[in-house]
């Protein structure tokens, strides 16, 4: 069956969209304005909010979430969800610390974490793109048994290591500038090469935007979706030792709990489309530093936790709500 | 047709629709009488679909025109008020819900009640003879996900008769049917006609119109270009209503049909998927174009979805330009040499949200990359090349795909698949839901290729487009070929010998 071609056609009505890179660029934009004016009404509302103490402790806060939401980009890119980065960030970081505390081998903690994330992000890929299962059951499985994996690995404590060697990761600075920071923007870059310059990426959203045609074009669906979960778990590997070298501490039933929320929020909040194939990293990166913002933020104009929890959970429905006014379709 | 027409039921006057500043419709007007088959044509963009939006109220028409039923003038402000006057209107894009029963489809928005609960029963009682005139394979009970795209659309139709519509608007309504089914629907037509109502029938196909109309009328870039009666209709004289121009040479063929001793480019031995395709073995020639006919359901695209590794086969060989390929996947198929254009190009073809220029590369970029960088400049080369050699229509290639006409899409997917510079193209309705233009475009591209030596498969519901286009044509019944034909040049193809085969009829290879 042929739609009615003539609604659509450039004759008869002016083309709603421009392509996707643009619109995913309009979208950004369409974000940053928020930005900009959160920062400015908790000036006001504070005046601290734009030190430069306190930008730096909101960049700080957001480089997990930036790292991990990156990671969500490429999966809901193609139309999947990723529940699981939470507990593998939990699990990431129990990893980093028990190996940092090896004598003299105690930067392997890192390879450890990043290596724990992969793992499990390849996991999860393996089920999606070879066995066929959605990855919302899936990754919402791996939520809970990955969670159950950290507590194990500490023996349900927390482990601590005061000499962690990695520990500048998460209080130094380079060139005046935390590492924190310096690995969130770099990750982002290297997302934004991968999705725009790279086969790979113009893949993730040729499979995000209509997979039957992506594997009647020749492309090799399943390596496309194992690859993004890997991405997934590998970042939020890389979370959970940016999380252990801040806190020189790792606790596998507390840490990580709910990341995963933050980092679908900003991917939504990013403009990128939960049905796939429609997104940028940039959009991401925005929508991380919203989150980070309003969080910092009502904590200085002293809002209370529990009208945090509500206004935050608000931002994520209106997220929702903008993606599917920008699709012009119900969506969950 | 052969009295003075009754005052007509049905009267649109002056009316215009402008969408931001584009002129859509601009003063149209135009008239259907009781008992009688009005056939609307034009091509896409031409403004048919809009008009008949505003009629059955999906779009409300630009102040200044009217619409009056049986003489007496009405606000039509949305569907409901349509269905309400009598205005039904069938849709391309059919809307039933596949999770409900056919019955539940029927009389969604309508449910019969009893007591307060839904009367299914009732319903299905009620379903019952309009299915049974409808001469359909399901009953009411029936879920309609089970159905095939053919039976749904009867289901719509079933719907709108149980609506007690006075106009009814089909548009395009055969585009899925098969040809018995189409015979069927005509009948329902012709007596729907006898019965007294005022049926506006939108096609893009002349054979329907000519076996259909009572009238036909012509719209071209918004404006209503005349009505014909069926003693003025041919085709030349509606395709220059249509195009404005004369269309000499609508199918081309300029390639030389091959001899015996051209070379063999694929060989198929016994290839079945255990489902809907039972052995089919078949060879391509250099330069050849070899038509695939068959009823829908006959297992055409199956076929060659599965010569083309996007579905599994359980047995059979295949031999491409000597080389047994044993190729299981789509890539590997396309490596090998051999592509597919899928019958759906929205569904399972283009990539609709992104870029003209992404959409044609899609298949080759892993060639241009450097280790798995994208070479940019090279996919900009490869598609302006592309666009320019196809005659793709779009402001830049870097306009969503999804955004263009039918036609171009079409040829945006055909790029793609030239791109791989296959040996041979498997085209699954190259034409479906394209307009005039753009279809002998097609057919010319046609050609051209096979001029250059590729070996085409054209598989096509529209037996005209067989018979203009293929130099030979297999016929596919239940998933087997059950004919052969060959054009010479004093005898082309006949449309009668295979709707013989194709049907059952007979048993004959001409």
């Amino acid at each position: 069956m042929d739609a009615a071609p003539e609604a659509k056609t450039i004759d008869a009505a002016p083309p709603a969209r421009t392509r996707p890179g643009v619109g995913a660029w309009v979208q950004a934009v369409g974000m940053l304005p928020i930005l900009v004016l959160l920062c400015i009404g908790f000036e006001l509302m504070s005046h601290r909010f734009l030190t430069l103490q306190n930008v730096s402790i909101v960049t700080q806060q957001a480089a997990i979430n930036i790292v991990m939401a990156a990671g969500m980009t490429f999966v809901i890119l193609t139309g999947g969800i990723d529940l699981s980065v939470g507990s593998i960030l939990a699990v990431a970081a129990m990893l980093a610390v028990i190996v940092s505390k090896l004598p003299g081998l105690g930067m392997l903690g890192i390879a450890a974490g990043l290596a724990g994330g992969v793992v499990f992000g390849a996991a999860n890929g393996l089920l999606i793109a070879l066995v066929r299962l959605p990855s919302f059951i899936v990754t919402l499985g791996a939520l809970t048994a990955v969670r159950g994996v950290a507590r194990l690995l500490g023996g349900d404590n927390t482990v601590f290591n005061a000499h962690l060697p990695f520990a500048f990761i998460g209080n130094g600075s380079f060139l005046g500038i935390p590492w924190l920071v310096v690995i969130a923007f770099v990750v982002v870059v290297v997302s934004w090469f991968l999705l725009r310059r790279t086969v790979f990426g113009m893949r993730v959203y040729a499979v995000g935007g209509n997979p039957d045609a992506a594997h009647l074009a020749g492309i090799k669906v399943w390596r496309v979706l194992l690859t993004v979960y890997v991405i997934s778990g590998l970042l939020a590997g890389l979370g959970g030792v940016m999380s252990a070298a801040r806190l020189y501490a790792a606790n596998g039933l507390q840490l990580g709990q709910s990341y995963e929320l933050d980092a679908i929020a900003a991917v939504i909040l990013g403009g990128t489309s939960f049905t796939g194939g429609v997104g940028s990293i940039w959009g991401t990166l925005v929508g991380a530093l919203i989150i980070a913002v309003l969080t910092n933020g009502l904590v200085l104009v002293g809002v209370s936790d529990i009208w945090q929890y509500i206004i935050k959970g608000l931002v994520i429905i209106i997220a929702v709500t903008l993606d599917r006014y920008r699709t012009g379709a119900a969506r969950t | 047709m052969t009295e003075a027409p009754p005052p007509p039921v049905l009267q649109m006057q002056h009316i215009a629709k402008t969408f931001g500043t584009v002129r859509a419709l601009s003063d149209v007007s135009f008239a259907a009488h009781a008992g009688e088959v009005h056939a609307l044509m034009g091509e896409n963009g031409a403004g048919k679909s809009t008009l008949m939006k505003i009629l059955s109220g999906a779009y409300h028409p630009d102040p200044g025109g009217e619409i009056r039923l049986a003489g007496k003038p009405v606000h039509i402000d949305g569907p409901a008020a349509a269905r309400h006057a009598g205005i039904a209107t069938i849709y391309q894009e059919l809307a039933l819900s596949p999770n409900l029963t056919v019955a539940e489809n029927v009389f969604l928005g309508r449910e019969m009640r009893r007591a307060g609960l839904i009367d299914r029963t009732a319903m299905a009682k009620a379903c019952q003879p309009v299915l049974d005139r409808l001469a359909v394979p399901f009953s009411p009970g029936t879920r309609v996900a089970a159905l095939s795209l053919a039976e749904r659309q009867i289901v719509e139709i079933a719907r709108a008769l149980l609506a007690r519509s006075r106009i009814l608007v089909m548009d395009e309504p055969t585009t899925s049917l098969s040809s018995r089914e189409t015979d069927r629907l005509f009948d329902l037509i012709r007596q729907l006609r006898a019965e007294g109502l005022a049926i506006i029938y939108i096609s893009h196909r002349m054979a329907e119109i000519h076996e259909l109309a009572d009238r036909v009328s012509v719209l071209r870039d918004g404006r209503y270009i005349g009505t014909l009666t069926r003693a003025e209709m041919t085709e030349d004289a509606l395709l220059r209503m249509m195009v404005g121009r004369d269309i000499s040479g609508f199918y081309k063929k300029e390639h030389k049909p091959p001899e015996a001793t051209r070379r063999v480019v694929l060989s198929v031995q016994d290839i079945a998927d255990g489902k809907r395709v039972h052995g089919c073995s078949f060879e391509v020639h250099e330069g050849e174009v070899l038509g695939i006919a068959g009823l829908v359901g006959a297992g055409r695209t199956e076929l060659a979805r599965l010569v083309c590794g996007a579905d599994r086969r359980i047995r059979g060989r295949i031999v491409l330009e000597g080389k047994e390929i044993a190729a299981r996947t789509p890539g590997e198929v396309i490596d090998a040499g051999m592509v597919y254009l899928t019958e759906d190009r929205k569904l399972l073809g283009l990539f609709l949200d992104m870029s003209v220029r992404e959409n044609i590369v899609t298949g080759v970029i892993g060639r241009d990359a450097h280790a798995g960088i994208l070479d940019r400049a090279a996919a900009r080369r490869r598609s302006a090349k592309a666009v320019a050699a196809l005659s793709i229509r779009a402001r830049s290639d870097a306009v969503v795909v999804g955004s263009l006409s039918g036609g171009n899409q079409q040829k945006a997917l055909l790029a793609r698949l030239l791109e791989t510079k296959p040996r041979v193209v498997f085209l699954d309705e190259p034409t479906r839901g394209i307009d005039v233009g753009a279809k002998s475009e097609i057919y010319r591209l046609i050609d051209q290729l096979a001029r250059a030596g590729m070996a085409i498969v054209v598989i096509s519901s529209e037996l005209p487009e067989i018979i203009g286009i293929c130099d030979r044509a297999l016929v596919m019944r239940d998933g087997a070929f059950a004919g052969e034909l060959h054009a010479t040049a004093e005898a082309p193809l006949s449309q009668e010998a295979v709707i013989a085969i194709a049907t059952g009829a007979a048993r004959r290879a001409a």
